[in-house]
C-alpha cells in the first residue's frame, strides 16, 4: 500500500474532528508501544464473516498467534474459525516462492472447504518483500470462479484502528455493490408493516451479543442486509449499497465505509450503540428517523416503552446493589463511551474513561455524556491505571482481556469488556448479564480474602513467637 | 525409527506452530527483572502478549521496537537503539532480551552490530545485559526459537571461566520449553531432595506461576533466573540439561565453563525419571532419599492399575518436537500406540518417536491422522478442541496455547508423580468415554424407540461420546 493511500485512510472527512491530529493513529514509540497491528485490525474487521475462507499470508507469528482467538459468533457456517495461514518458510521468502504457494494455499481452500470467497490478508514479510496480492487475488478469481479479495494490511502500515479501515476500504472497493439483495420472501411479510433494508457497520456479535437485539429488528420489519460484519455471510456483504439506512455501530473504526456508501449509494448513515437501555433505545428511534417512515416512527415508540418497561422492572433489584458503585473504564475507541450510557443507567457514577484509542469525535461523545469536565486518561500503563484506580476511589476496573490480570494481581474487581470475553451484554437483554457480571465480581468474597495478611505476619510484626498465636487454640 | 514427512500442503489450516520470537520472549520471561522485546512491528509483540497471558493468566512484560512503514522500507536500526534506550530508562531491567521477528530478518537486521551501537551510545546503562538472538519466524518454532535465546543468553551472560565445581552444591538446570512452571519447581525440589541446589536457566517456575504478590504491578518480570546466578553457573558441579532442543545452548556452556553435563531428553515416565534420579545421586554422592523410593513405587502401582486403559490406547499427538518425543515415549512406554504423530518442525528428536511416521504440519493433519487411525485420543493444544469434538474422542491438553483450561501452565508432567497424576487423568479420559457397542434396532421391532442423538458439548477437558448414552 503506498503512503498516499493510507495518509487517506487516516484523513477521514466525515469525522468533523478531522482537523486535528489523529490521536488514534499516533506514531508508534520503540519500547514503549501497545496494542495491536493493521493487520490486527484488519482481520478483526472481516474474520466474522462466516462463509469466507480467511488466508493469512506471511510466516507463522501472524495467524500462528491470533487464530480463533475471538468470540465472534455465528449462527450458520464455522468455516471462518479454521485457521489458514501460508505459513511462509525461508526458502519462500528468499526464492520468491511465496506468491505460488499463495496461489496454491488459495486452490486448497477452495477445494477443501468450498468456501464462498476467499480473503487474503497480507502481513509484514509479504509487504516487504513486494508480493502482489491483488494480481494472485485477480488471477485465482479468474481460474476457479471465486471471488477472491486482497486486503492489503501489512502490520507495519500503523495501528489497529487504521487496520480496521483498510478493511472496510477492501470490502468497498471490492465486495459492496456486487450483487442485489433478494425480494423479501413472502413468508415473512405481515400486514401492515413495510420492510425497510438496513446495515450495521462495525457490530461484531461477540459473544453472540447481537442476537439479544436481533429479534427487535425482526418485530419492527427492519431487515437487516448485511452487517460488517457480525454472524454475516460473503453475499449479505455484497448488497450493503441497498440499505435504506446505515448504524455505524463501532465509532471511527468503519466510518469510512459508511461515508462511502452514503456518497456512491446514498445510503444514510448514523452512530449509535447498543450497549445500554438509553443508546439501544436511540438506536431504534435514529433507524425510524433516518428512514423517515411515520408508522416505524410510531411503532419503534410502542417497543422501546414497552422494553424498557420490561427490562427496568428486571434490573430493579440489581441496580438497588450496584447505585453508587465507582467505575474505573479503561477500553478502546467507541467502548469509551458507549459503556458509559450502559453504567450510567445503572446507577452507577464513571469517574474516568480511558481515551488512549479514542478518536476526537469519540473524545466529544464522552463529554456529551459526562459532562465537558470528564475525566479523560491516557496513559494505560497498569501502573497509571491502578494510580487512577485509587485516586478516583473507584471500586471496580472495567477495562480489556490485556489488563485483566493487571487488576487482579492488583487484587481489585474487573470486568472484561473487549472482543475475547465470554459474555454478551448488547441490547435491553444484554443489560441483565452486565449485571449480573458486575454484582459477581464487586460481590465476590475472595477480595477480602485475598488482601488479608497471613494471621502469622501480624504476629511476626509484633515479635511474638509463632507458638504463642497457636496455643489458644490447644 | 519414524520416518519424518515433509510438510505436504501449501496451506496450513489451523496451524498448531507458534513462531520462534515467541520461543525466545518465554526464554526471557524466565530471568528475573527482565523483559524482551521483539524486534518488528507493533503486532508481533501485541498477539505474542495476548498469547501468552491467556495461556499463563498473568500479566506479560513484552515490548516492541514498533517498525512502522517508513523504518520498515529506510531502516530500523534507530527504532532499536531507541527502544532500549527507552526501556532501560524507565524500567532499569537486568535484562533486555532482543528476539528479531519475519519482519526484521526480511529486511535483513544486523541486531548484534546494534546493541553495539547501543552500548557506544548509552554506556549508562552497562548494567543491563542485552542479549540479541536471531528468531526469524519464518523457520524453526517455538521450541526453536526458546533453545536460540537460550544460547544467547548463555553467550551474553556467562563468561568463559576454569572454576568448575568450586560451588560443590551447586547444580545448572538448562529447561526446555516443554517444560512448565509446575515442572520446574517439581525439578527444583527433586534436586534438593539431594541436598543439592539448582540453578535453573531459565526459571518460569518462579516467574510465571501465578502468585499474589506485594507489588501491584511491574513493569518486568516477577521472578525468575537472577542475573547474577548466571553469572556463577561456571562454578557449578554439574549441569543437567532437559530436552533435546538445547544441545547446542549445552555444548556451548560445556565449552565455555568445562562443567560436566548430564543430558535428558524429557523428564516423563518412569525410565526417565529413574535415569535423573541416578544422576543426582552420582552428582551428590548422596544415598537416594527413601521419600524417592515411596514415589517410584507410586507410579509403578499407577501404572499396573491403568494399564488396561492404556494399553493398545491408539493415540494421536501433535506438538514441538521435544514435547512430541517425551509424550511419545511416556505412552509408548505404557502399551499405547502413537498412530498419529504431527510436529512444528524440522527436529533431530523425530526421528525417535515411537511411531511409524512423523509429519511435520498442522491440527487439520492431525485430525486426519487420528481419523484414519481412528484414533482414541488426542494430545495437543487448546486448539485441538474443535477437532477433538468433531472427532468424538477426548483431548488431553499439552504445549502450548492452552487458554480454554486454567491451570495447564501449573501442570506437572515430569517426576514420578507427575507421570503418576498423568497416567490416572489419561484413563480417566478413556473411561469417560465408554465405548459402548452401537445399538442395534432390529427391523422386527415396532416400537420405533425415538433417536436420542443429543450430543453433549465439549466439556472442559473432556469430549463425550454421542449417540448410545442417550439411550441408558
Amino acid at each position: 500500500m503506498k503512503a498516499a493511500e493510507i495518509a487517506e485512510l487516516l484523513n477521514e472527512p466525515a469525522c468533523v474532528h478531522n482537523k486535528k491530529e489523529k490521536a488514534g493513529c499516533a506514531k508508534t514509540k520503540p519500547g514503549a508501544t501497545a496494542g495491536g497491528c493493521s493487520f490486527d485490525g484488519a482481520q478483526i474487521a472481516l474474520l466474522p464473516i462466516a462463509d469466507v475462507a480467511h488466508i493469512v499470508h506471511g510466516p507463522i507469528a501472524c495467524a500462528g498467534s491470533s487464530w480463533d482467538n475471538r468470540g465472534t459468533r455465528s449462527s450458520g457456517p464455522t468455516l471462518y474459525r479454521i485457521g489458514m495461514t501460508t505459513d511462509l518458510t525461508e526458502q519462500d521468502i528468499i526464492m520468491g516462492r511465496s506468491e505460488k504457494r499463495l496461489l496454491h494455499a488459495i486452490k486448497q481452500a477452495i477445494d477443501d472447504y468450498a468456501p464462498k470467497a476467499v480473503f487474503l490478508y497480507s502481513t509484514c514479510v509479504p509487504a516487504l518483500i513486494g508480493d502482489d496480492l491483488g494480481a494472485v487475488a485477480k488471477a485465482a478469481t479468474e481460474m476457479w470462479g471465486v471471488p477472491v479479495v486482497p486486503v492489503d494490511c501489512a502490520g507495519f502500515y500503523g495501528t489497529k484502528n487504521l487496520g480496521n479501515r483498510i478493511a472496510g476500504e477492501a470490502m468497498f472497493r471490492h465486495v459492496i455493490g456486487t450483487r442485489e439483495p433478494e425480494p423479501v420472501p413472502e413468508s415473512a411479510q405481515r400486514p401492515g408493516i413495510t420492510v425497510h433494508d438496513v446495515n450495521l457497520i462495525g457490530e461484531y456479535n461477540i459473544a453472540g451479543e447481537f442476537w439479544h437485539v436481533a429479534p427487535l429488528f425482526d418485530e419492527l420489519g427492519l431487515r437487516i442486509l448485511s452487517t460488517l460484519s457480525g454472524d454475516a455471510r460473503f453475499h449479505e456483504v455484497q448488497t450493503m449499497h441497498r440499505a435504506e439506512a446505515s448504524m455505524v455501530v463501532c465509532a471511527k473504526a468503519l466510518l469510512n465505509v459508511a461515508r462511502k456508501l452514503e456518497g456512491d449509494y446514498g445510503v444514510p448513515f448514523f452512530e449509535g450503540s447498543f450497549y445500554g437501555i438509553t443508546d439501544t433505545s436511540q438506536a431504534f428511534r435514529d433507524f425510524a428517523r433516518v428512514i423517515g417512515d411515520p408508522d416505524l416512527m410510531l411503532r419503534t415508540e410502542e417497543l422501546v416503552a414497552r422494553e424498557e418497561k420490561r427490562i427496568r422492572a428486571a434490573l430493579a433489584p440489581w441496580s438497588e446493589r450496584l447505585k453508587g458503585k465507582r467505575v474505573l473504564l479503561y477500553t478502546g475507541g467507541v467502548k469509551s463511551w458507549s459503556v458509559v450510557s450502559a453504567l450510567q443507567d445503572l446507577g452507577m457514577t464513571v469517574v474516568a474513561t480511558g481515551t488512549n484509542k479514542s478518536t476526537e469525535e469519540d473524545k466529544a461523545r464522552i463529554r456529551e455524556i459526562m459532562g465537558e469536565d470528564a475525566t479523560m486518561i491516557t496513559d494505560g500503563s497498569p501502573k497509571a491505571l491502578l494510580q487512577a484506580f485509587k485516586d478516583y476511589q473507584a471500586d471496580i476496573l472495567i477495562a480489556g482481556g490485556r489488563n485483566l490480570y493487571t487488576a487482579l494481581k492488583a487484587r481489585i474487581p474487573f470486568l472484561d469488556i473487549n472482543q475475547e470475553r465470554e459474555f454478551g451484554y448488547a441490547g435491553y437483554e444484554g443489560m441483565l448479564e452486565l449485571v449480573r457480571q458486575l454484582a459477581l465480581t464487586l460481590e465476590a468474597p475472595v477480595w477480602d480474602k485475598v488482601r488479608k495478611p497471613s494471621p502469622w505476619a501480624a504476629s511476626k510484626v509484633a515479635g511474638e513467637a509463632l507458638t504463642v498465636a497457636g496455643a489458644g487454640h490447644g | 525409527m519414524a520416518e519424518v514427512l515433509k510438510r505436504s500442503k501449501p496451506l496450513a489450516v489451523n496451524p498448531l506452530k507458534a513462531g520462534q520470537p515467541l520461543g525466545a520472549a518465554l526464554a526471557f520471561l524466565g530471568l528475573k527483572n527482565s523483559i524482551p522485546m521483539l524486534h518488528g512491528s507493533q503486532g508481533c509483540t501485541a498477539f505474542g502478549k495476548v498469547f501468552f497471558v491467556r495461556h499463563f493468566r498473568e500479566p506479560i512484560p513484552l515490548q516492541t521496537t514498533a517498525m512502522d512503514q517508513v523504518s520498515s522500507v529506510m531502516s530500523s536500526d534507530e527504532n532499536v537503539i531507541e527502544g532500549l534506550r527507552v526501556i532501560c530508562e524507565k524500567n532499569r531491567p537486568d535484562v533486555v532480551g532482543l528476539p528479531t521477528t519475519g519482519l526484521s530478518e526480511t529486511q535483513g537486521t544486523d541486531i548484534r552490530r546494534l546493541v553495539r551501537e547501543f552500548r557506544q551510545q548509552h554506556p549508562q546503562f552497562a548494567a543491563t545485559a542485552v542479549v540479541p538472538v536471531n528468531t526469524p519466524d519464518f523457520s524453526g518454532c517455538l521450541e526453536s526459537g526458546f533453545a536460540l535465546a537460550l544460547e544467547a543468553i548463555i553467550d551474553v551472560m556467562v563468561a568463559t571461566s576454569a572454576t568448575a565445581g568450586r560451588r560443590k552444591k551447586q547444580v545448572n538446570v538448562l529447561c526446555g520449553s516443554m517444560l512448565t512452571p509446575g515442572d520446574t519447581e517439581a525439578i527444583k525440589d527433586w534436586i534438593e531432595s539431594f541436598g543439592l541446589r539448582a540453578v535453573m536457566l531459565p526459571d518460569i517456575g518462579d516467574s510465571l506461576d501465578g502468585h499474589l504478590v506485594d507489588a501491584e504491578t511491574t513493569p518486568l518480570t516477577l521472578g525468575g533466573t537472577p542475573k547474577s546466578e548466571i553469572a556463577s553457573m561456571g562454578e557449578s558441579a554439574a549441569t543437567l540439561v532437559i530436552g533435546r532442543s538445547l544441545a547446542k545452548a549445552a555444548d556451548l556452556l560445556k565449552q565455555r565453563t568445562g562443567v560436566p553435563d548430564f543430558r535428558f531428553d524429557h523428564l516423563l515416565g518412569l525410565d526417565a525419571c529413574d535415569a535423573f534420579t541416578m544422576a543426582l545421586a552420582e552428582i551428590s554422592g548422596q544415598p537416594v532419599p527413601p521419600g524417592i523410593d515411596r514415589q517410584r513405587a507410586q507410579l509403578q502401582d499407577a501404572m499396573v492399575d491403568t494399564h488396561f486403559m492404556t494399553g493398545f490406547l491408539r493415540v494421536g499427538i501433535a506438538a514441538d518436537p521435544d514435547l512430541l518425543l517425551a509424550l511419545g515415549q511416556f505412552l509408548a512406554g505404557v502399551g499405547a500406540d502413537i498412530v498419529a504423530a504431527v510436529a512444528t518442525a524440522r527436529a533431530d528428536a523425530l526421528s525417535d518417536v515411537p511411531a511409524a511416521s512423523v509429519q511435520i504440519g498442522d491440527l487439520d493433519d492431525l485430525e486426519r491422522g487420528a481419523s484414519a487411525h481412528r484414533a482414541q485420543l488426542i494430545v495437543s493444544n487448546s486448539h485441538a478442541v474443535p477437532a477433538a469434538e468433531r472427532l468424538q474422542i477426548p483431548l488431553l491438553r499439552a504445549g502450548f496455547p492452552q487458554y480454554d483450561w486454567v491451570g495447564g501452565y501449573a501442570r506437572t508432567w515430569v517426576g514420578y508423580r507427575g507421570a503418576r497424576q498423568a497416567l490416572f487423568d489419561i484413563a480417566n479420559l478413556f473411561l469417560g468415554n465408554p465405548h459402548d457397542i452401537p445399538v442395534h434396532r432390529s427391523i422386527y421391532r415396532t416400537d420405533s424407540g425415538r433417536d436420542a442423538q443429543g450430543g453433549a458439548p465439549a466439556g472442559a477437558g473432556l469430549v463425550r461420546h454421542q449417540g448410545a448414552a442417550g439411550h441408558a
